[in-house]
């Protein structure tokens, strides 16, 4: 999923101040599941800007299931066609996806994207995918070196590892101990032995944004056309 | 191709090479640069110019190792895949080579954390081992990583690091035996303290023969106090200070002088076991003890070749 959590409730006055009617909207999707943005977050938000602006403004909530798709985002026309701004409890991609299906609203983002991950225990979310591209997980024993390494190395870890843990941090464990371990439980540590060559980046964020065209599925809605 | 390095003329003669650590000044003054290569100049074969170690923004190593050549040193100019891509790392390597550079260590670099800019982005666009694969296809195809042809001729010494005492400890000779492949001429360790850790990885080195395909410098830190002994202990990953040294370092009536005695007890150790073909000493600032443990340990004069 991809987690995020809630701005700064100051961040958040700041950026909803001069406007008088607010649409609190809720994502049903990711944001629900890691606690940012579902029913609850929407409603406890709206009460907090409540008391923090006071008067001057008129607080309305809602939550799609997913602020990444239109027809979520159709349900809500009303609603949004009697705010001036769109606080959205999504990711990035809701907020982009509000402003695009309503590019007259002000839409403003109450949640700071933080990655792609899972949830390790109840309150603990960790990084697994940064949307390289390119996966090469079937070489490194099902774990990221990309995502969770400090510094991606893809043969092996640095000189920095301490007690199983990253240098960067106790609480990072370091991936290519974890890659190590996993390997050696599976009998597999020849896999190490490999150098993984200088690698291809075009397919992640540095070859510019990306885009997936599916010709399969565009001749399929063309003939229904 | 020998790439005619002074280093490289050393080791193949089948000298005990010592090499030390230079680090650039953090501002503009090169005779810092030159007041501390003339303590160098008589002691050791080769001096590595770090590149912002720790993180901390310092004058560029290839600046400082074109001025060490011209001075009439041979520099190993330390490349950390932190700060550059491979277009940035490709062009310093031309202007290193073309102004005489001739060793070039290649290193993943430390965090940006832990160094005056933590704020920055990092770029790991290659790998330390990648790097080494890169700098040895430069020189031996004359090629860009990017397949393009360049002109001129580009003679290197590749350098990697070793750590030997940083976890998966039996993984430590795999990731070396992967420097090697990759094409890596010369190695210079981590600093060694612990010498069971040390003398272990070497039996696994010596196990897989590596040590006939790669020169291996054991790294010497000399300690200045027990502080900076329990300072590397506690606070730099991926260094084990023994708790014997600690106690030796906190007992010295004059611990810059025990600091000292250590190092050549270590240096002496180091050449005694087989495969350790020189010693690296990165004295962090402290360059004037530099020639002090080379005298002290038997290791001058330098040999001229």
């Amino acid at each position: 999923m991809i987690v995020a959590q809630q701005k700064p409730l100051e961040d958040i006055r700041q950026m909803a101040r001069g406007f008088r009617r607010l649409l609190v909207l809720g994502c049903g999707t990711c944001t629900t599941i890691c606690f940012a943005g579902g029913e609850k977050e929407v409603g406890l938000l709206a009460t907090s800007l409540r008391s923090v602006l006071g008067q001057e403004i008129e607080i309305e909530e809602a939550v799609v299931q997913r602020q990444c798709e239109w027809e979520f985002l159709d349900q809500v026309g009303e609603a949004v066609g009697r705010a001036e701004a769109v606080l959205s409890l999504g990711c990035g991609v809701g907020v982009q996806g509000i402003g695009e299906r309503y590019p007259g609203v002000v839409v403003l983002p109450g949640l700071n994207t933080a990655f792609m991950g899972l949830t390790e225990a109840p309150g603990i979310w960790g990084e697994r995918c940064m949307a390289c591209g390119d996966c090469l997980l079937h070489r490194t024993g099902g774990i990221c070196p990309v995502a969770r390494c400090a510094k991606s190395l893809l043969n092996g870890p640095c000189g920095g590892v301490q007690d199983g843990h990253c240098e960067i941090s106790p609480e990072n464990p370091c991936a290519w101990v974890l890659i190590y371990d996993r390997l050696m439980q599976q009998g597999r540590l020849e896999q190490l032995e490999e150098i993984i060559p200088v690698r291809d980046w075009k397919a992640s964020h540095s070859g510019g944004p990306r885009r997936i065209v599916r010709p399969d599925l565009r001749e399929m809605v063309e003939e229904e056309v | 191709m020998p790439a005619g390095s002074n280093l490289e003329a050393v080791l193949s003669a089948g000298r005990f090479a010592v090499t030390a650590e230079l680090g650039p000044p953090k501002g503009t003054n090169l005779s810092v640069v030159e007041r501390k290569a003339e303590i160098l100049r008589h002691c050791c074969d080769a001096v590595n110019l770090t590149d912002n170690q720790t993180a901390i923004v310092r004058m560029s190593s290839l600046a400082c190792a074109i001025h060490l050549r011209r001075l009439g040193l041979d520099p190993v100019m330390q490349m950390t895949c932190r700060d550059r891509n491979r277009l940035a790392l490709q062009s310093d390597v031309l202007g290193a080579a073309g102004a005489g550079v001739r060793n070039f260590l290649c290193l993943s670099g430390d965090h940006q954390q832990f160094g005056n800019h933590p704020g920055a982005k990092n770029v790991f666009d290659l790998d330390s081992i990648q790097l080494i694969q890169v700098l040895a296809g430069m020189r031996d195809t004359r090629r860009f990583q990017g397949g393009d042809e360049f002109t001129g001729d580009i003679p290197m010494f590749i350098g990697a690091a070793a750590n030997p005492f940083a976890d998966p400890l039996p993984y430590r000779v795999v990731r070396l035996a992967k420097k090697v492949r990759a094409g890596a001429n010369f190695v210079q360790t981590q600093a060694v303290f612990d010498l069971e850790i040390f003398g272990r990885w070497m039996a696994q080195v010596r196990a897989r023969g590596l040590h006939e395909q790669v020169a291996i410098m054991a790294g010497i830190v000399p300690l200045k106090s027990v502080g900076t002994a329990r300072y590397m202990r506690d606070y730099v990953s991926g260094i084990v200070v023994p708790d014997a040294i600690i106690a030796r370092m906190e007992d010295a009536a004059d611990p810059k002088a025990e600091g000292m005695a250590i190092a050549v007890e270590l240096i002496d150790a180091a050449r005694e076991i087989p495969g350790v073909r020189g010693v690296h000493i990165m004295a962090v600032g402290w360059e004037e003890v530099v020639p002090i443990l080379a005298e002290r340990a038997g290791l001058l004069p330098r040999p001229l070749i």
